[in-house]
């Protein structure tokens, strides 16, 4: 049992570090806070889907063709619906939800409320610390080590990435010293909802997919975020294996475990607010006038 | 002096009601509201207004806290929920009747009101929002984990309804919104609305002025919770069952959609969105084309408005048909050339 909370914590916690990263990334940058992030990647599960078994397309063009349309379709939205009420905060909390409910509808409409289940790329198992560890799920591991180490990358070691922490650290001052905002914003939607993307790709195959599977990870991602610290990179990976491993212990050693992973993991976020209202890493407030 | 009251009333009228056209037409709705069985009493009609009525309570109930004081609540589901459930448990396991258990049910809400609201003291913006979002999941969780007091998945039913017929629901409902949002604006409008005011604007500033900041916060919370909580008791006996679709994501959203589609901090523009938005999808329902997309309709229907009317629908209307006297500040028509109450230009 320690080795399957050990494999299922790391997993999940991989997965959620992916949703949540790109969640704060689009926080810091753009002051977003995005509704629809986990819709996104439950389009690009669908998209997946849709690819394989409607189009009929390889396996690797369809995941390469997925995250690539998911992306776009983030940009469009970004440019139709929430730039033109970016200066109205609660405008754009209610724009990104009414686009979260279109695009659970719409596939709703499109394929049906039904259970949908993609198989797996690899079949098989590995034996990991005497777990039996599917391929698949390795192959989520590897994916997001790999999507995480690509972020650090571009944030830390690119021009790029030095204007997306500036325009997160003071976006007034990144302005006045030439670099566009605006152009920055729409990236950072690009590179979050890309992420996001990547992470519904690679679940597609272990998670069944249905019209309202982006429920259940918004409420995980966005408790993981205020526990790392709202806008915090570092909180967010820290808090997304802090509450991949506390479902996975609670699913796997507490009776009826199920149905309380959920309200633990939540129980974990209320705790650690009271104790530290910024989260583990946010910064303390500054009073915004 | 008896004699006199019929005068003062119409004196009120005109001087206070019938001098600007927005509170003429909620003047207006309110007496189409109350004679509708009357014209029309269609047992589905009636039955979807009752739910518009109740949904309209909880809907003004958000504002009164994310609109008036600021605390953007993402979980107001909780104390629907918590509403519906104690009000439920209580009518079925103990016997109590209806109209006991509807303000048990709206006391017990107002308490959690309190619960949560202690450790919200705390945050604030973001962090209150998203935290908030997770009380009406830690409920659901425990509420899951004793199926056999709660009825798990499936929920609890078999309640009385309060009153029999349809026409006498409606009007229950009908009542209990109207004086339940007529409390609620004459709180905005109150010594204590406007400290709820000055707590959204600038806390610090508030409590600099002398204004223990927690406590208003906290009863802005309680305030809150119980009408929500009377929204959900009322749905609970309407329904005649509690169920954890009461606690979930989509309703504490459905909140913050009204509220905002509706126009913040006005009580009034929540109710006008619920009575806008909730007859629409259900009518949309009923025709067979748009049967499957309703939800798909009412989703473009809000952002499609949100993109022309960033502030929402209620103040966007107001400032075409009113306009603020420049000296006063006093609302006027906007046919008047001179303000009514001051005499200033409005040019």
């Amino acid at each position: 049992m320690f080795q399957d909370i050990l494999v299922t914590g790391l997993v999940n916690g991989g997965v959620y570090a992916l949703l949540a990263i790109g969640f704060s990334l689009i926080f810091g940058v753009a002051r977003i806070v995005n509704i629809a992030h986990t819709a996104f990647y439950m389009l690009a599960s669908y998209a997946l889907y849709g690819l394989l078994f409607k189009a009929g397309l390889p396996l690797f063009a369809a995941v390469v063709l997925a995250v690539v349309a998911v992306v776009l379709l983030s940009l469009v939205c970004y440019k139709l619906v929430i730039e033109p009420v970016r200066q109205h905060e609660s405008a754009v909390l209610i724009a990104t939800i009414a686009l979260a409910l279109i695009f659970q509808e719409s596939l709703l409409v499109a394929f049906g409320g039904s259970f949908l289940g993609i198989p797996a790329a690899v079949d098989g198992y590995a034996s990991v610390l005497g777990v039996r560890v599917s391929y698949q799920r390795l192959i989520i591991l590897v994916v997001v080590a790999a999507a995480l180490g690509a972020t650090w990358f571009l944030l830390n070691r690119t021009r790029l990435g030095l204007a997306i922490r500036a325009a997160a650290n003071d976006q007034e001052i990144a302005n006045l010293m030439g670099i566009n905002v605006n152009r920055v914003a729409m990236i950072t939607v690009g590179i979050s909802v890309a992420l996001a993307a990547i992470a519904g790709v690679v679940v597609a195959p272990v998670f069944v997919i249905d019209p309202l599977m982006w429920l259940s990870p918004l409420v995980t991602m966005l408790a993981i975020v205020v526990l790392g610290g709202l806008g915090s990179l570092k909180g967010s990976l820290i808090g997304a294996f802090i509450i991949g491993y506390v479902e996975a212990i609670t699913v796997f050693a507490v009776p009826s475990g199920a149905y309380l992973k959920g309200a633990v993991a939540l129980s974990i976020m209320v705790i650690v607010l009271l104790i530290r209202p910024e989260g583990l890493f946010g910064v303390a407030f500054e009073e915004e006038r | 002096m008896r004699a006199l009251a019929p005068l003062w009333l119409w004196a009120q009228l005109r001087h206070e009601v019938f001098v600007l056209p927005s509170r003429s037409l909620i003047l207006a709705a309110c007496v189409a509201l109350l004679a509708l069985p009357l014209a029309y009493s269609d047992a589905y009609v009636l039955r979807i207004f009752t739910m518009t009525a109740i949904f309209a309570i909880y809907a003004a109930s958000w504002d009164l806290l994310a609109g008036y004081t600021g605390q953007v609540n993402f979980g107001h589901a909780l104390f629907f929920g918590v509403g519906a459930y104690t009000s439920a448990l209580l009518s079925l396991r103990l016997g109590i009747s209806p109209w006991l258990s509807v303000p048990a049910g709206s006391i017990a809400a107002m308490a959690s009101g309190v619960l949560v609201g202690i450790p919200c003291l705390r945050l604030r913006g973001s962090y209150l929002s998203l935290a908030t979002l997770a009380f009406p999941l830690i409920l659901t969780g425990v509420l899951f984990a004793f199926p056999d007091f709660s009825g798990g998945e499936l929920g609890v039913s078999g309640l009385k309804r309060l009153v029999a017929t349809p026409v006498a629901n409606y009007y229950v409902a009908v009542i209990a919104m109207l004086a339940a949002c007529f409390a609620m604006w004459k709180i905005g409008d109150s010594n204590t609305g406007l400290i709820f005011h000055a707590i959204r604007e600038d806390e610090v500033a508030a409590r600099a002025s002398g204004i223990n900041t927690p406590r208003y916060k906290l009863l802005a919370f309680a305030l809150s919770a119980m009408f929500a909580g009377i929204a959900g008791a009322l749905f609970a006996h309407f329904m005649r069952g509690a169920g954890p679709s009461s606690l979930e994501v989509a309703l504490s959203f459905q909140a913050v959609i009204w509220g905002i589609f509706g126009g913040i901090a006005t009580i009034i523009g929540p109710v006008i969105a619920v009575f806008v938005l909730y007859p629409l999808t259900e009518l949309l329902g009923g025709i067979d084309i748009f049967k499957d997309i309703r939800l798909l309709l009412f989703a473009v229907i809000v952002l499609l408005v949100l993109l022309f009317m960033p502030r929402g629908l209620t103040p966007w209307v107001r400032d075409r048909i009113e306009l603020v006297c420049p000296r006063c500040k006093n609302r006027n028509v906007v046919t008047r050339h001179a303000c009514r109450l001051c005499g200033a230009s409005l040019e």
